[in-house]
């Protein structure tokens, strides 16, 4: 398994460059100039022309390129045009919010959608089985920023037990640090308990027909063993293939949740980047959550081997 | 434990932090800027956000009262020649920089010969100049080839380019790169350790500022600072801002959406204020180099179409303190604001008399494309109403939505509008900006090398000159009234009427500075 790993690891590199290569033409080609755009109203053209030099935007795509890819292999991801901060100090200052944001949702998400798929399966056709199909509809159907505001309503504004916005570190405390993520994490969570929690229940559906659940069943094991340590072991594989396929939702909608309670995270400035063209922070940024994808995607493929022995690398 | 035990303690344990939150908050003040401040050098770009953060960060020579003049500031005192050319600045006594050094007047001539290199007047004043002498540590002249009578006001005004006094060592950077080190004159200490692009920016009260012995006036007067600490919060969605404002948990916002101001009126701990009096002056642009508008005739036939109160209503609504008309070519409240030809826009409208004169300027239904910016609603709003009144009149009008930064680059294309280029963008203008001939970009007539729009009118650009040269106020006026009736003959743009956006704060805060840009020195708590 080890050399599967180092395999994987290494094919992430070929990915990277594709990723990088397909970023930074992207945004070539794009409309936008940030020369412009700091330049401000009041600028000559010959003074928005000395910025763009003085950003290196003026010199061809393959130079640019070239610089920026040994940058990067040599640790260095460029320096944002408008602020002038190194990238890596940016996503540094970013990375924890949107860590803890992801973790959170992740948690609060697998420990409500997995019980909640394994309940329905096991009451197929009953109330509790439609409510949970009915509450998954729900969780598709309503934006992440919807369920948000609703949140902040009633928990911040009435009742006055959260906060509206904001991010507390942790080490500040974990109280502090919990009680800016609840909202945000409950919001982000829906989508994502939603999907989990209809794949287990399909996947539980189809385990408690099998055989040797009939056989349990014969031998006398009781309903939580038979549940949750006989047939949920045995569907955990899509179970785990969907949390990881979730991983990119969770990216994606990080970027709205960041926005709607002003968490300062990596998705809030993926979005400031893109609508200044800071260049070398979309390409820094999009390049992290490219790794942080293949990362992911590698861990889920090496965690099939924890719940089906059959599974070899 | 008991559950109910249990979940009383965690509720108490959740609400520990927030009550203590509220207590270290009494001295400090959260504020939420109308967007992110992402970058900090107040020469290098001119971006509103770096200009309030280089007034809290920087302190000026000279700095506008109530009434738009300048008066001395960092400045002990001011003296001009009797033949006008030399100018001696002398220094406040007790200046210091934020490293504790003092600031010197070779401080001064560095720093103004820097923003000379960026800002419009500052431009003009290096065509102008001579020479700067150091008399002494606290004393310099700058001498000029000719008469300036509006120096003090061009080192005092806080629209963008700022005359940011720094210490030489950092004013030495080139004008086109940003600084990288942060030490300022003014009453606020920049954070910059603390500060995460995008999210939050801290200032800290500087205890070496030594205001000046007067009332707050303006930028002008005594800064005293009542906050030992000043945050800026980002928020970059209204719903957030206005509910963080209504829980307490920031004190000032200084952009509420206008369909939120119902919300928050509602809420008897928020003030909604214009503070901001001079406001924006929002404005038709047109691209002059490309058919229809390369006429004036064509220009000039939208007049009778702009019905201004439109515009106002579809950018803040129907309350009409937020918003002035009818607007003129300068800002309504300013000196230079008058009404010469003002029936133009004024009178009654009449679309008919708008399609007689777009036909007879040989208007052939050429498309009109339009640029419009989703990201920023009032533009975006101005721009809806205007390609409205165009299609009304019977143009062929393409209503191109983009976003802000897709829009800068598209309207800087000189190219024919379908080679990529355009026709119209609208626009806003902050107040102090256009109130003077100077730094009234749109008003200008210098074509290819001007604004966008690429506007010629040799007429505009004499009488721009001579407001360099007017030697009073009377002189100025009489020039911004010749100047507006050739804004109505030749239309380089049009005005639709100036915007007041109110600022909401909670009531707590008093004392609020009002004129221009949100200022954090005189406001206090309770």
């Amino acid at each position: 398994m080890f050399a599967y790993a180092v395999r994987r690891v290494l094919a992430t590199i070929p990915v990277m460059a594709i990723v990088a290569l397909f970023v930074f033409s992207l945004l070539y080609i794009a409309p936008g100039d940030p020369a412009a755009v700091i330049a401000g109203d009041q600028a000559t053209p010959q003074d928005v022309e000395r910025i763009r030099a003085s950003l290196g935007l003026d010199r061809p795509f393959l130079i640019r390129f070239g610089e920026w890819v040994w940058n990067i292999l040599n640790g260095d991801m460029g320096v944002s045009i408008f602020t002038n901060l190194p990238v890596t100090t940016m996503i540094q200052q970013r990375i924890e919010p949107t860590v803890s944001l992801m973790v959170l949702t992740l948690c609060l998400a697998v420990s409500i959608a997995v019980p909640m798929g394994v309940i329905a399966a096991w009451k197929q056709g009953s109330w509790i089985d439609r409510a949970v199909m009915g509450f998954a509809v729900l969780g598709f159907s309503v934006p992440v920023f919807v369920v948000g505001y609703v949140l902040a309503y009633i928990f911040a504004l009435e009742l006055d037990w959260l906060p509206v916005q904001g991010y507390t570190a942790f080490r500040e405390g974990f109280f502090p640090w919990l009680e800016n993520l609840i909202l945000p994490s409950i919001a982000l969570g829906g989508v994502y308990i939603a999907l989990i929690a209809r794949i287990t229940r399909a996947t539980m559906l189809e385990v408690l027909q099998q055989d040797y659940i009939r056989t349990a069943r014969a031998k006398g094991a009781g309903q939580r063993n038979i549940l949750f340590l006989h047939a949920l072991k045995n569907a955990a594989v899509p179970i785990v293939t969907v949390i990881g396929i979730g991983i990119a939702l969770l990216i994606g909608g990080a970027v709205v949740t960041e926005s709607v309670f002003a968490i300062p995270g990596l998705g809030r400035l993926t979005v400031d980047a893109i609508l200044r063209r800071d260049y070398p922070v979309i390409q820094g940024v999009v390049l992290l959550f490219s790794f942080v994808y293949v990362l992911v995607n590698l861990l889920i493929d090496l965690a099939y081997t924890l719940f089906d022995p059959r599974i070899r690398y | 434990m008991h559950r109910r035990t249990l979940l009383q303690g965690t509720g108490l344990a959740l609400a520990a932090p927030r009550l203590a939150l509220a207590q270290g908050n009494a001295r400090t003040l959260r504020f939420v800027p109308q967007g992110n401040l992402a970058n900090i050098d107040p020469v290098w770009t001119t971006t509103t956000l770096a200009r309030n953060h280089g007034l809290m960060v920087y302190d000026t020579l000279f700095g506008l009262g109530r009434d738009f003049q300048p008066k001395p500031q960092m400045a002990a005192g001011h003296e001009v020649s009797a033949d006008g050319l030399t100018h001696a600045v002398t220094l406040r006594a007790d200046l210091r920089f934020h490293d504790g050094q003092p600031v010197l007047a070779r401080d001064c001539i560095a720093s103004i010969a820097r923003w000379s290199k960026r800002d419009v007047l500052g431009q003009h004043l290096a065509l102008l100049l001579e020479e700067v002498r150091v008399k002494a540590d606290d004393r310099f002249e700058i001498v000029l080839k000719k008469p300036w009578p509006g120096l003090a006001w061009a080192l005092g005004k806080p629209s963008a380019n700022i005359c940011a006094i720094m210490p030489e060592r950092i004013a030495q950077t080139n004008p086109f790169t940003q600084i990288t080190e942060y030490v300022g004159s003014g009453p606020f200490r920049f954070r910059r350790s603390q500060w995460v692009p995008g999210s939050m920016a801290a200032y800290e009260r500087f205890s070496g500022y030594v205001p000046r012995d007067e009332p707050a006036d303006f930028l002008a007067g005594g800064k005293v600072v009542h906050f030992d600490r000043v945050e800026w919060h980002v928020m970059p969605d209204p719903a957030t801002a206005a509910a963080a404002l209504q829980n307490n948990e920031v004190d000032w916002w200084e952009t509420p959406l206008a369909d939120l101001l119902p919300v928050l009126r509602g809420n008897r701990d928020i003030a909604i204020e214009v503070v901001n009096t001079a406001g924006a002056l929002a404005m038709i642009r047109f691209n002059h180099l490309h058919p229809p508008f390369d006429r004036a005739e064509v220009r000039r036939a939208l007049l009778p179409a702009i019905e201004q109160t439109a515009f106002m209503q579809a950018a803040l609504g129907e309350d009409r303190a937020l918003w002035q008309v009818p607007a003129g070519a300068f800002t309504p409240g300013t000196p230079l604001a008058n009404s010469v030809g003002m029936e133009a826009l004024a009178g009654p409208r009449d679309l008919e008399a708008a399609k007689r004169a777009l036909a007879a300027a040989g208007y052939r239904g050429e498309p009109v494309v339009i640029l419009s910016p989703t990201d920023f609603p009032t533009i975006n709003a101005l721009s809806e109403v205007a390609a409205d009144a165009l299609r009304r009149v019977g143009m062929k009008v393409d209503l191109q939505s983009m976003d802000w930064g897709t829009l800068v680059q598209r309207r800087a294309k000189r190219e024919a509008p379908a080679q990529g280029g355009w026709n119209i963008f609208c626009t806003t203008w902050e107040g102090l900006d256009v109130s003077v001939p100077g730094s009234h970009q749109p008003i200008r007539g210098n074509g290819a090398q001007g604004w966008i729009g690429w506007s010629t009118s040799p007429r505009r650009e004499a009488l721009r000159e001579a407001w360099f040269d007017a030697p009073d106020q009377a002189a100025e006026r009489k020039i911004a009234e010749e100047l507006q009736a050739l804004v109505w003959e030749e239309a380089p743009f049009i005005p639709l009427g100036l915007l007041r956006p109110p600022q909401a704060f909670r009531r707590s805060l008093t004392n609020i500075v009002t004129g221009g840009p949100p200022l954090f020195w005189n406001v206090r708590r309770g």
